[in-house]
């Protein structure tokens, strides 16, 4: 198929973006989007221009390097899919694809659709951890965790950093990427001893790197390629009023 | 020359020996040393951490964005510890044994053995640091089986063990940046290893956001960077991985060992089409559910279902009985060569055989359920959907990301899978401390060869590198750095750090200077098919020679013809990748001509001309018991050093899973 992309190229953080227009063609449906990003930026070397730079890495859908925000939505069309794993039979012959990066206060754009998410790592910084240094570990047995809890708790540390579910957002809401640390640590009962001081830190932490407010209108949730639930941030919330009412600090 | 180091008295109490006996630094000294840690995957980062809890001062050094996305994260089916929950007869020395016959008899043993007694407390950090593992109704840990082993000792999570370990690691590793004990450099790439008076001490690393070098100071250098399967372009390794920081280390004087000894693993998405970029992995424990099987008929057009079961060969199971689906992964992979060159293959490339679920949909997880709910005489259809439900449970992403990438459902119609690299077993020579042949520059998890011999056993890659990180490094490093609490940092304007950078700033300012007209990437896939063509899953001697001439043709023609866009004061991801390319280029007449040099067969090393009748791998244990570490002595001359195997335990003999 032949399409049309039209791509948010930058030079870098300080300088203004804007939209270029490219053709391809000869795209299979098997290729994935990324895939047609390598046909793009190949060519573009042949013609002496420079690539487009994008984040990428594993290409299987779990590091969390992939971040394009296409047609509007970031990771595309797919439910529960990365860019990486979004495949060209999503698309026709003759489509105009839009593509951009994250855009979001926190995660300012690096080159092209490249963006900094450090800030993702400043908030587990603030407390996304237990406390446990080397040798210090009991048998992996003595604490049975019942199997629900584990599950619950498993499926929120499915988040793969990626940031999609703030690209979403309307005002750049880290909700969900906090809800669902602090869900994985607090459901489990080594994570309890910290339970207060991880989710004051991390959501003060967030407020901090720029992140807008939660309106729980559930955009983030819709794009998360891993599907983290919303009840993480209910969850979150719950913690957060727990500890603010019970906290020793005022 | 080659001192390993092995620690004397009995294999079972050397560790214990040796941690009771080991110098020590104490804790006012320690904030005084400095370590860099280049790599932020489950070895890296688990370094890193526990080192920072230590109380050294440490620099971590990732390519990503976030020390989070290292390659470990994409590790799929789990890890094995010798825990013995299962009460199925597993023990330390189980492991070891399976570890060592599974890596044919190519590996130190007193290493190995080492990792199975880790093996236990590695669980239980993990679980404290809050890894959520896959749990019983009872609430205690679940355990799988994995391929080369007749236990069930495998922890998991779902299909992304990876992902949780090293997310752990990470918290712990942020944990530390946060109390300011290590430093953390994203989206840096070393370049050089600085050594001044014989000793490691420091790295040029270039920020891939300016594309400034910049030099860093450390009284010991740990690599933990990974392994090199993307010298053949297409691997299930993350396209980022590379072998540059392991290779400056070799030219910098650390011996590269084993580097033929590569893991062909064998159920992956096949290539569809010369567009392809990397190839995915589906899990060795889906072999704990999956029956693979080609047709009994050559070139049978039928839909795998429209294929009655008497005429489908379980190829495995007919040649190995006793281990049946669940053969380690370099016999596998053979055995499915060998069908699809003998024209039994499936799908539209006639690459790929069947693996296929149905069966134990249907007959355990089906039944089991319906037994659970008491449905008495279940229909076939009820059974598939109860089957289904626990199916997804187990393996559920892993079958979302087959659909997502072959548009196929795999609980409907068998996945199509064909071998592909995955691991690599070689990597820079250590001795029992973790130690290359450069004092104070140590290599941990797959970026060293120590513990897999020619073939490594599934689930077995996660817990090398969290014991390296967790548990080997804080005494093995303890013991060179309390000699060096007198070293005063050295300012990185020393001659040395001053020569390095140079010498990294030249090649760089050559290699944009080229302005060929090739791409790196063509560059990249062109080495790829020569070494996947002749250095992959079988070799014989006319054929590596070839490669050897081939790949000295291409790096000429790389030097001459390659185009680099862009500058280099900027992020330049061709630049990045052309850095890379030219090592694996190297990387990879090195690998060719250790295959060459080894004419046996062993683990994944298949020499044609060493083979038994039925087509299995024919060790020489006469003539190659050994390590073969290669020391660099100047462009495409090498000088290959021996360190010889001795089995004081173990009584080699030819591996048999029939």
């Amino acid at each position: 198929m032949n399409l049309t992309l039209k791509v948010w190229k930058q030079k870098n953080k300080d300088t203004r973006g804007s939209f270029e227009t490219f053709q391809v063609k000869g795209i299979s449906s098997e290729m994935s989007f990324l895939e047609m990003f390598d046909v793009l930026n190949e060519q573009l070397i042949e013609e002496g221009k420079e690539p487009i730079a994008f984040d990428h890495d594993c290409r299987e859908g779990i590091c969390g390097m992939c971040s394009m925000y296409i047609n509007g939505r970031p990771h595309g069309p797919w439910h529960g899919t990365t860019t990486c794993q979004l495949h060209m039979r999503a698309f026709k012959d003759g489509d105009t694809i839009v593509v951009e990066p994250w855009r979001a206060n926190a995660f300012p754009v690096i080159k092209d659709l490249i963006v900094d998410r450090r800030a993702f790592d400043h908030i587990i910084q603030a407390g996304g951890f237990i406390s446990v240094n080397t040798g210090n570990a009991v048998d992996g047995n003595a604490i049975p965790i019942e199997r629900e809890k584990a599950d619950q708790s498993f499926a929120a540390a499915a988040c793969i950093g990626c940031g999609a579910c703030v690209a979403a957002c309307k005002n750049s809401s880290a909700m969900l990427f906090v809800s669902a640390k602090v869900s994985h640590l607090a459901l489990l009962p080594q994570g309890a001893p910290e339970k207060k001081t991880r989710v004051m830190n991390m959501i003060a932490q967030m407020d901090k790197e720029g992140f807008g407010a939660c309106t729980n209108t559930g955009a983030c949730e819709a794009v998360c390629p891993k599907e983290i639930s919303l009840e993480n941030i209910a969850r979150l919330n719950q913690e957060y009023l727990g500890s603010s009412f019970t906290s020793d600090k005022v | 020359m080659l001192n390993s180091k092995i620690p004397p008295g009995k294999l079972e109490d050397k560790w214990t020996d040796y941690k009771g006996h080991v110098k020590l630094v104490n804790p006012a000294n320690k904030r005084k040393l400095e370590v860099i840690v280049v790599g932020t995957g489950l070895a890296g980062a688990s370094a890193a951490a526990s080192l920072g809890e230590l109380g050294y001062k440490v620099k971590a050094y990732c390519f990503q964005d976030s020390p989070r996305r290292a390659h470990s994260i994409a590790a799929q089916g789990g890890i094995n510890a010798a825990k013995n929950y299962q009460n199925d007869g597993d023990s330390v020395f189980r492991l070891f044994y399976d570890t060592i016959k599974g890596g044919d008899y190519r590996s130190r043993e007193s290493n190995v053995h080492r990792l199975a007694e880790i093996s236990a407390n590695i669980i239980d950090q993990c679980v404290a640091q809050g890894v959520p593992f896959a749990r019983e109704y009872g609430g205690l840990l679940a355990n799988r089986s994995f391929g080369g082993v007749q236990v069930k000792r495998t922890f998991y999570a779902a299909g992304q063990t990876g992902q949780q370990l090293l997310i752990g690691a990470y918290q712990a590793l942020e944990r530390q940046v946060a109390l300011g004990n290590v430093t953390m450099y994203t989206r840096h790439e070393m370049h050089d290893v600085v050594v001044i008076d014989g000793k490691a001490r420091g790295i040029i690393c270039r920020n891939l956001v300016t594309g400034e070098l910049e030099r860093h100071f450390g009284h010991a250098v740990l690599l933990c960077s990974g392994g090199y399967g993307n010298v053949f372009y297409l691997s299930t390794n993350a396209m980022g991985s590379n072998v540059t920081a392991a290779w400056k280390a070799h030219k910098k004087g650390a011996f590269f060992a084993n580097p033929c000894f590569t893991q062909i693993h064998p159920t992956c998405i096949p290539v569809t089409g010369d567009h392809q970029s990397k190839l995915t992995l589906m899990s060795e424990s889906l072999r704990n559910d999956g029956r693979i099987w080609v047709p009994k008929k050559k070139d049978d057009a039928r839909r795998a279902n429209d294929i009655p079961e008497d005429e489908r060969d379980y190829y495995l199971e007919r040649r190995y009985p006793a281990f049946g689906n669940l053969v380690p992964r370099d016999v596998a992979s053979r055995a499915a060569k060998e069908r699809c060159d003998a024209g039994y293959g499936v799908g539209t490339t006639k690459q790929a055989v069947y693996l296929d679920f149905k069966y134990n949909l249907i007959n355990k997880y089906g039944r089991a359920e319906a037994s659970k709910q008491g449905i008495e005489n279940p229909d076939t259809e009820t059974l598939i959907r109860l089957g289904k439900e626990v199916v997804k449970e187990e393996y559920g992403n892993l079958f979302d990301m087959y659909e997502k990438i072959t548009g196929e459902n795999p609980y409907e119609v068998p996945m199509r899978i064909y071998p592909a690299v995955h691991y690599t077993m070689g990597g820079l020579w250590v001795d029992y401390e973790l130690k290359t042949s450069v004092d104070g520059l140590y290599a941990l998890g797959e970026a060293n060869f120590s513990d897999h011999g020619a073939n490594r056993l599934g689930a077995s890659a996660l817990m090398q590198g969290l014991a390296d990180g967790y548990f080997v490094i804080p005494y093995t490093l303890g013991n060179y750095l309390a000699g060096e609490i007198g070293t005063r940092p050295i300012p990185t304007t020393h001659e040395a750090f001053e020569a390095s950078e140079k010498e990294v700033k030249e090649r760089i300012d050559k290699l944009m200077g080229i302005k060929g007209k090739q791409s790196v990437e063509s560059f990249h896939k062109r080495l790829g098919k020569i070494m996947w063509n002749k250095c992959g899953m079988a070799r014989n001697e006319q054929g590596l020679k070839e490669a050897i001439e081939e790949i000295r043709a291409l790096r000429k023609e790389f030097w001459n013809d390659v185009r680099i866009p862009g500058d280099i004061m900027e992020m330049n991801n061709e630049l990045d990748k052309a850095n890379r390319v030219a090592d694996f280029i190297e990387l990879g007449e090195l690998m060719c001509l250790d295959a060459l040099e080894r004419a046996e067969s062993c683990g994944g090393h298949f020499r044609e001309e060493s083979q038994t009748e039925e087509g299995e791998a024919l060790r020489n244990d006469d003539k190659f018991m050994y390590v073969a570490a290669w020391e660099y002595k100047g462009e495409s001359n090498w000088q290959l050093n021996k360190e010889d195997l001795v089995y004081e335990e173990i009584k080699p003999t030819q591996r048999n899973y029939k």
